[in-house]
This record gives structure tokens, sequence and C-alpha cells, in this order.
């Protein structure tokens, strides 16, 4: 059985947002940082593949050519085989695009049964949460979203679901879809072993000849910018908000300190 | 000559950072304030694989290079010097001298263990009248009729000693003569915990690295089997010294790494604290000292990674590792010195980490041969006599 993990690179969200000025995002003047929730999601199943030995970890990816070191770090976490998608074709892709050609990639590596598809819920730049339903249905198979906790035994799947007022649980039929969040689990750090095994373990280039076949590409109009429905108006970092300042307490000392504070700035 | 980490290295620079700050960091001034051996850190260090770094495979290790292990201390060390000491002195005084030194029984038997961090190593050699002197060992080990060895003594200042399983222990076997005098004849055994006649005495309260477990070792008729030699009879004065060199270049780490952390420190400082209307790292004085006490570092961080580099290309690197741990102890004194005089008022109190710092360098000048025993190495291999 394997684990498909679909995994993103992503400018690190935590610095400074550098946009071009066509509008659209600078990421090769930022930081990047594997996705958080992707995180989560590879740690979930590396979890699944400790109590299940024969359970192989395979991650996916689309970006550029340095998404590479991303990976490394992913399989040096444990993960077992890594495949970029990647090519110039592929560049610019919306959500839609995006899950084609992910969907594409994951038809080729065979979603077989017993298996399961793994997502972070959104990554941190689009924040959609669009690209793992997504391949669900493009794969036509059943998917859980916002996965906080997984009980995987004898082959059988039973998923915790985060709903805004409280929790649904699942028995999920394998091969399916799950993406997943933050409260799943603490994902775990990159082992020394890990790193020192990590240029060595499988790891594959696909670029647009390889994967024009499936029929979620078949052509150069159906990924990258060309295939995305979704155009980008502009991006712009918000103009920064003064820093505020936090008072604790809700006795007459916090009280004569706030009159104090108005006062001074001629406020009262 | 080229000073390009690999792409593991920089991984494992990485991944030792992530740590460090996520999971010492927190907890460094807690181990201080409380003088607490951080167990648990171990136990995480363990999962992680760096409780064996360099050491291969079959034995347990990691099989990373000898860099990559001195990366470590340096990054645990930025955050919590006594993290960085339990790492060092378990690697560089235990693991190290069973590699090189033990029979293939005794690396299958210690180095699994004590790779996986299952069992904590140390090492003893000091005593009450043997520090700079190794001559002046008194602990001795005799053979008994069954062919075991009995040893009578005891050891202080041994890092790890409350926590630590397995003890490497230098006592006398017997007298030799050499160029017609009388010398001890000294030869280096593994004693485990739980070995009869064996106890972990006084700890001691110190002014740095408090978390750091150090104590006093006894042997009391402590019987051991007579394979727990480690190493030929009478060479242990030779293993010693030799595993001090490598210990240098895990002290100099360190060292390294204490000043590193402060120089990070202060400039975060310096960039907040404001004084005659603007931030103090916008003073001249601020930016000179840091700039001085950066590339003091960085010359300290050459000499360390260079010993390094011999070690692991299986070169002479004993005066190499001294000379890392004379300049890199020396300037984490000075420069966690300096730093608590740019913080000023601030610096001096618990709240901020920089006077834990200070504190902490002053013992790299001190253990693994003070920096006088270094310029004592350094002036005799350059003929100076």
């Amino acid at each position: 059985m394997k684990i498909i993990v679909c995994v993103k690179q992503v400018p690190d969200t935590s610095g400074v947002v550098a946009v071009k000025e066509d509008g659209t995002m600078d990421r090769a003047a930022m930081a990047t940082i594997s996705n958080p929730d992707d995180m989560n999601a590879l740690e979930a199943a590396l979890q699944i593949k400790e109590t299940n030995p024969d359970v192989k970890v395979v991650l996916v990816s689309m970006g550029p050519p340095p998404t590479e070191s991303m990976l490394r770090e992913c399989l040096a976490r444990g993960a077992d085989e890594a495949y970029l998608v990647s090519a110039r074709e592929f560049g610019g892709a919306d959500t839609w695009a995006t899950s084609s050609t992910l969907t594409a990639a994951i038809e080729k590596i065979g979603v077989g049964e017993g298996d399961i598809v793994m997502c972070g819920r959104q990554a941190i730049d689009g924040d959609t949460a669009q690209v793992g339903p997504q391949i669900a249905e493009k794969l036509g198979l059943p998917q859980v979203t916002y996965v906080t906790a997984i009980d995987y035994k004898d082959g059988k799947l039973t998923v915790r679901r985060a709903l805004e007022d409280g929790y649904m649980t699942i028995a999920v039929e394998t091969p399916c879809v799950l993406t997943c969040i933050k409260e799943l689990n603490n994902p775990r750090y990159m082992s020394v072993s890990g790193i020192m095994e990590c240029y060595s373990k499988p790891y594959t280039v696909w670029d647009f000849e390889a994967l024009k076949e499936s029929k979620w590409i078949s052509a150069v109009e159906n990924v990258g910018l060309k295939g995305s429905p979704t155009q980008v108006y502009k991006s712009f970092s918000p103009p920064v908000k003064g820093k505020g300042t936090m008072m604790e307490g809700a006795d007459k000392a916090a009280c004569e300190q706030l009159v104090s504070i108005l006062g001074e700035k001629h406020i009262i | 000559m080229d000073f390009k980490l690999t792409k593991e290295q920089e991984m494992l620079r990485k991944m030792y950072q992530e740590f460090a700050e996520n999971e010492v960091k927190p907890l460094a001034a807690d181990v201080d304030e409380e003088e607490r051996f951080p167990a648990e850190t171990v136990k995480k260090m363990a999962k992680l694989g760096m409780m064996g770094i360099y050491f291969p495979k079959e034995y347990g290790g990691a099989g990373a290079d000898y860099l990559s292990y001195v990366m470590a201390v340096e990054e645990m060390s930025k955050v919590c010097a006594t993290t960085g000491v339990v790492l060092s002195a378990h690697t560089s005084l235990c693991c190290n001298p069973i590699f090189d030194y033990g029979t293939e029984e005794q690396k299958k038997k210690y180095l699994p263990k004590l790779c996986s961090g299952e069992w904590l190593g140390a090492f003893g050699l000091t005593e009450p009248g043997a520090g700079t002197d190794a001559q002046g060992v008194q602990t001795t080990a005799v053979k008994n009729e069954n062919g075991d060895w009995v040893l009578n003594g005891s050891k202080i200042f041994i890092t790890n000693a409350g926590y630590a399983n397995v003890f490497i222990i230098i006592a006398i076997t017997g007298i030799v003569e050499k160029r017609g005098r009388k010398q001890k004849e000294l030869s280096a055994f593994i004693v485990e915990r739980t070995d009869k006649g064996f106890s972990v005495g006084k700890h001691e309260k110190k002014m740095g690295i408090r978390g750091s477990s150090t104590c006093e070792l006894i042997f009391e008729d402590c019987v051991i089997p007579g394979d727990r030699m480690l190493g030929k009879q009478g060479k242990g004065f030779n293993e010693a010294m030799a595993t001090l060199d490598g210990g240098r270049i895990g002290i100099a780490s360190q060292a390294l790494g204490i000043a590193e952390g402060a120089i990070d420190e202060t400039i975060a400082y310096t960039k907040e604290r404001v004084q005659f209307g603007r931030r103090i790292s916008q003073q001249q004085n601020t930016q000179f000292q840091l700039a001085d006490m950066y590339a003091r570092t960085q010359a300290a961080k050459l000499l360390v990674y260079s010993a390094a580099m011999k070690k692991q290309n299986h070169e002479p690197f004993g005066v190499d590792a001294a000379m890392a741990k004379l300049v890199a102890a020396e300037t984490a004194s000075d420069v966690t010195r300096r730093c608590v005089q740019l913080f000023g008022g601030y610096g001096y109190t618990r709240d901020y980490p920089i006077e834990r710092m200070m504190r902490d360098a002053k013992i790299t000048e001190i253990y693994e041969g003070t920096s006088e025993v270094q310029r004592m190495v350094i002036s005799g291999a350059i003929g100076v006599k």
C-alpha cells in the first residue's frame, strides 16, 4: 500500500511579501518554506507507515526546480520517494490547472486498492483550500477535508473532521483523498540519518512531455497560466497598521492607566 | 581549499537550528536556574540520531561526518551551553574512545546503546590531585585471582556523571621505568553504572553550565570483568590524551556556539533598545563592538572547522584542536562579557540570557585542558622550549 502526499514549497509569509511591478508575487525574492499544512499531511502518512511497515510514502509536488530542496527535506523526514512536476508550461497555474497537473502525476504514479492521497488543507500563499478537493473529484475518489485525527487499523480508515461547531467522525473507504489541518499532529524534525539518506532515495522529475498524454492535460492550453480560468488582478501588502498597546486587567489601576493614556493623547 | 558545506551538512544545520530554537532554547533559562539536567532534551536528540552523529550505521550511528557533529554542538550551545556539553562529553569522550580503541565485542556491546541515546556516556580522568598533570592519577586497577579488575579511588568534576550509564575511566595498572625514571602505567577501562563498588558522589554546584551534571565518582573495590580494559594495558595515558584532543574540538564548538548565540541576542536587543532618541544599534560604539566580535568569532569558527576537518580526514589534529579551543574559548569569554556591557543594566539581570552566556563561557577556558595547557601544546609544537 502507498500514501501519496501532495506537498508545496511556498513563500515564507512571516517575512516580507515581495510584489512585482505587474502586481504578481515575486516568489524569487522571498524565502521559501514547506507549506505547513502539507507537513501535517506528511506526518500523518509517516505515522501510518510506522505502524504499517509495508506502507510506502510517495511525495508529489509541482514547482520550479528549487522545489527539490523541500522534497529532499521531506525524504529526510522519512518519505520513501519523490516526484517533482516541473516545466515552464506549468508555471502560473491557478487551482484548476494545478489540480489537473497533479492529478495527471498521481494517476501516472497510480492509485491502487487501499491507497490514500493526502494533502494539506491549503497553502499559505493562495489560501484557497481548493486543490485537494479538486484532485479528489478528478480522481473520482471519496474525500474528507479538515482532518484532525486519523485511525488506521487493518486497512480500515476512520477520520475525524473538524467542523465550525464540532467534529464529525467518518469511516472512509480507500482509496480516498484526505486534506489535513494543523491540529492533526506535530510534524517531526528531519533526522540525522534521514538527511544522510535523502539524496540516495528515488527522485524523479516529470516535465510537460512526461505528462501530456494524461486526459487532464492533453494540450499545453490546459496547464499553467493558459489553463487557468483565474486571473490575478493585483497582489499587494496591506498598509501596516500602527503597533497597538495591550493592557491587561479589569481593576481600578488598569482603568486609571487607560484614562491617563487617553488623556495624554488628548482623546479625552 | 574549499569552504563550502555539503548539501547534507546544510540540511543538518537547518535541522539543528530548528530543533535548538523550538526544543532547547525554551528550556535554557529553567535548566540554568534550577540546575536541572535536560533529560527530556537528551531523549529528543536521541530520537533524531544526534547522540551518535558520526559513527557508522553498523554500530548504531547516524553515518554522518565529524563536522556535522561539531555543528550540532555549536547550534545547541548557541541557545543552551548545558545541552552542548552533554552532547559533547557523551560523543567525544565516551563514544569516540570506544570506537577508536574498543575491541569488536566492546564496540558491539556499547556503541549501539550509546549512539541510540539509550545510554549516556562520560569520561573520568581528573582527580583531586590530577588535573592538568594527568600523571597525578591515584585511582588503581589491580587484577584479582579471577582475572577481573578491581578499581579503587575517586574521580572529580565528571561531566554527565549523574545520568551516565557508561564511564571511560583512567587508572594506574602498575609502575614502569621509562628512561631510567619510574612512571605510573595508566590504562583505560569501561565502567558501567551498575558495577558493584561503583557510586556517584558529590554533585558540584557551578557558576555556569549549571544544568550539566558534574559529580564525583567513587570506586570502592569496584570489580569489573577482565574484558573491560579499553585499548592496551599501559596505553591509557596516550588514549586519554588523544581522546581529549577530540574533546577539545567539541568544547571549542561549544565556545563558538556561545559566542555566536551571544552576538545574535545582542544584535536583536540593540535594535530594540532606545537611548537618546535612537536605537543603540545606531550608535557607532555598538556597531564597531559587534563588528569586532563577529569578525573574531568567525576567525574562531574557521579554526574550529579546520581542526574538525583534519580529524575527519585522519590527519594529525592535536595542535589544531588546541588552537581552536584556545581561541574559541577566549573569544566566547570576551564576547559574552562585552555583550553584557552592551545590554547594560538589563544584561546583568536574569531576565535576559546574556549573563547566563557569560557565566557559561568561562568554563570553556578551563575544562578539557585549560587555556594554559593549550598554550603548552602550541608552544611545544612550534619548538619554543
